[in-house]
């Protein structure tokens, strides 16, 4: 079994996610870069439930998918409202209270 | 794993008693939902009666599961019903119930969409509900998205407001960043455990000693919860989110989601998480200690009253983080003078149970008096005394309460979480213990600064207009909107109406507060409880001693 490839992989995927997270302006590659964090966490789930013989590895990656897909369905409502509101959806843009 | 076991599905059996309470908010969430398709618009006046009347019925069956007193593990101990759970559950209603109160006038003033408004509300409270039974990594991430999904939604509540607008995004970010963090730490627990539930992930952890594995995905967990309950450095969301939102959603986020957060905390370190006692304790000892001090000194310079709140929120979850940091040093022991013992277990229950009336209570209050005032500012609080003395005393005694001073309850909140740091006996709780003292010290600093502007300032002659007054976002969109012309952008306009309003000042004349039955019940139900926990706390204590846990795998 080729659990530490998925398991790097997932890490890598991760990263990459995290590093979206914090670099990207867009609101939108926002939104993306946590599905890349997301599914990097449902890759491990999978290559650990392998690993362990046991379906709840399976099951919690479901649960992930069909939670994330409501997830971001209020994130892109969010940064739709925000673009009508403000003809910008840049992150960075939204500094108005401070302190 | 064969396909065979898996296609031969068998029906759990449900406890149907048990998901009473569950259920009745989901058919309540559901019916305000249908209602409102199904009545005309007049018929929309009622959906917060039904909302509240509903969580009162709620109520009924976490009674007779009390009374009844069995615990009702389901779905292979994933989901529990327990003394620990029935207590939180309804505190949880309660708080719900509080919120809607002091939701009635503010959603109805304001015209915001009042029904979807009461079935968010009602669903994120199942989340917290079913929060409060889940005993297995599974159910607390659907508990945990089912409670924060909603409130994103309620934090950008004003569609038209910019700062509501930045409220949402702000919490709907870091919420969702927090969840990917922690997932990411599940997914290792559950490697190291080889599954989901407490009872397992303990076993496993149990005797394998501090490897970097167990450290990252125990680290990732507590992480991503450490956002949740807004603790420093993880609290960057909070001071803007609850400036931003509705106040009656600051209110329910910086009680209900935030005891929320406490409660997932108390499942998985104190059942789950019990093995790796090296880990856990050293990491709240540090987060414990920067989030109080943190959050009571930046609390310090603000001037908006619902920001400082904020920071006070912050480092009140600081004192609910601190018995963590010696959550397994000692058994019980008993308070000085009392017949009462402590673990540090009952201390963070005792904590946010009297944390959330007290909380709920100021928030109340800040709500109320903006129906007059129209302003955020702690300065507009001057001569409050002068023509509301009944305003002033009530926020008099809530934030003695949250300061800590004697005859209200937030101060046997403090003394137990002291005894709890201090009865441990190691320095770590000994230092800890002295800075809690010191922070509660800080913390005065604050709050004596609204108790001298209400109790011993003038009327001030001008206030700011502030941007949670209470719905008057839209009287100005219009006034705003008849004067522009008709090519504007409906959205654009609201935007520049709420910003060229950040600096009018206008002139105050004090008055009496208009008041509504809702918003004097809420603060009729937070000060009879901030006074009786306060003088009795027994009646407190008793909770947090019967909210026990079924620690069964």
């Amino acid at each position: 079994m080729l659990l530490n490839q998925f398991l790097l992989l997932g890490a890598l995927l991760f990263a990459v996610g995290v590093y979206g997270v914090l670099a990207r302006r867009n609101g939108v590659m926002v939104l993306m870069s946590i599905e890349l964090m997301l599914n990097a966490v449902n890759l491990n789930l999978v290559a650990f439930g392998l690993q362990h013989d046991v379906v709840s590895g399976q099951v919690f990656a479901l649960f992930i998918i069909a939670v994330a897909a409501a997830e971001v369905g209020v994130g892109l409502a969010i940064v739709l409202l925000l673009y009508r509101n403000r003809k910008s959806i840049a992150v960075d843009e939204f500094d108005l209270m401070k302190g | 794993m064969n396909l065979g076991s898996m296609l031969a599905f068998v029906r759990p059996d449900l406890d149907w008693h048990a998901l009473a309470p569950e259920l009745t908010l989901l058919a309540v969430g559901t019916l305000v939902t249908v209602a409102d398709i199904a009545l005309d618009d007049k018929a929309k006046r009622m959906m917060p009666t039904l909302a509240g009347i509903g969580l009162l019925v709620t109520l009924v069956p976490i009674l007779t599961l009390a009374v009844d007193g069995a615990e009702r593990p389901m779905f292979g101990g994933a989901y529990v019903v327990d003394d620990f759970s029935l207590v939180l559950k309804a505190l949880f209603i309660l708080v719900g119930y509080v919120v809607v109160l002091m939701s009635v006038d503010y959603v109805r003033e304001g015209d915001y969409y009042e029904n979807e408004y009461y079935t968010l509300l009602l669903t994120s409270l199942l989340g917290m509900v079913m929060m409060a039974s889940s005993r297995d990594l599974v159910s607390v991430f659907v508990a945990l998205e089912l409670l924060s999904i909603p409130a994103y939604m309620l934090a950008a509540w004003r569609k038209g407001g910019p700062r509501s607008n930045e409220a949402g995004l702000k919490y709907y970010l870091m919420g969702v960043f927090a969840s990917a963090v922690m997932l990411y730490g599940m997914s290792l627990v559950f490697g190291v455990a080889g599954d989901t539930d407490f009872g397992t992930i303990a076993a496993a952890l149990t005797g394998e000693g501090a490897s970097p594995i167990i450290i990252v995905a125990i680290l990732f967990v507590l992480i991503g919860f450490a956002f949740k309950v807004s603790a420093v450095p993880f609290h960057t969301w909070a001071p803007d989110t609850y400036e931003g939102a509705p106040t009656p959603v600051t209110a329910f986020l910086s009680v209900a989601s935030k005891a929320a957060g406490f409660v997932a905390l108390l499942g998985l370190v104190f059942v789950a998480f019990e093995g790796a006692a090296d880990v856990v304790q050293p990491f709240f000892w540090v987060l414990a200690a920067v989030t109080m001090t943190v959050g009571n000194l930046i609390a310090l310079r603000q001037t908006n009253i619902v920001r400082m709140l904020a920071y006070s929120g912050v480092a009140q979850g600081g004192f609910m983080l601190a018995p963590f940091a010696v959550a397994f040093e000692d058994d019980a022991w008993q308070l000085p003078g009392t017949d009462i013992t402590t673990t540090p277990y009952f201390a963070i229950v005792v904590y946010a149970v009297i944390y959330a009336f007290m909380n709920l209570g100021a928030f109340s209050v800040v709500l109320a008096v903006s129906r007059r005032t129209r302003s955020g500012d702690i300065s507009s609080y001057g001569g409050l005394f002068s023509y509301a003395p009944g305003m002033a005393v009530l926020m008099t005694l809530f934030l003695a309460a949250l300061a800590g001073i004697p005859p209200a309850s937030g101060f046997f909140a403090k003394f137990v979480v002291f005894w709890a740091l201090a009865g441990a006996g190691t320095p770590a709780g000994w230092v800890l213990a002295v800075i809690v003292a010191v922070n509660a010290v800080i913390a005065f600093g604050y709050y004596a600064r609204v108790l001298q502007q209400m109790w011993f300032e003038p009327v001030p002659e001008m206030v700011a207009l502030g941007v949670d007054s209470g719905g008057d976002d839209d009287e100005i969109d219009v006034a705003e909107a008849a004067n522009s012309t008709a090519e504007q952008d409906e959205y654009g306009d609201a935007w520049l109406a709420t910003e060229t309003r950040q600096a009018t000042m206008v002139r105050f004349t004090p008055g009496k507060i208009p008041m509504t039955g809702a918003l004097a019940a809420a603060l009729a139900i937070t000060a009879i409880a901030t006074l009786a926990f306060g003088v009795l706390p027994g009646l407190v204590s008793h909770f947090g001693e019967v909210a026990t846990f079924h620690f069964g795998g």
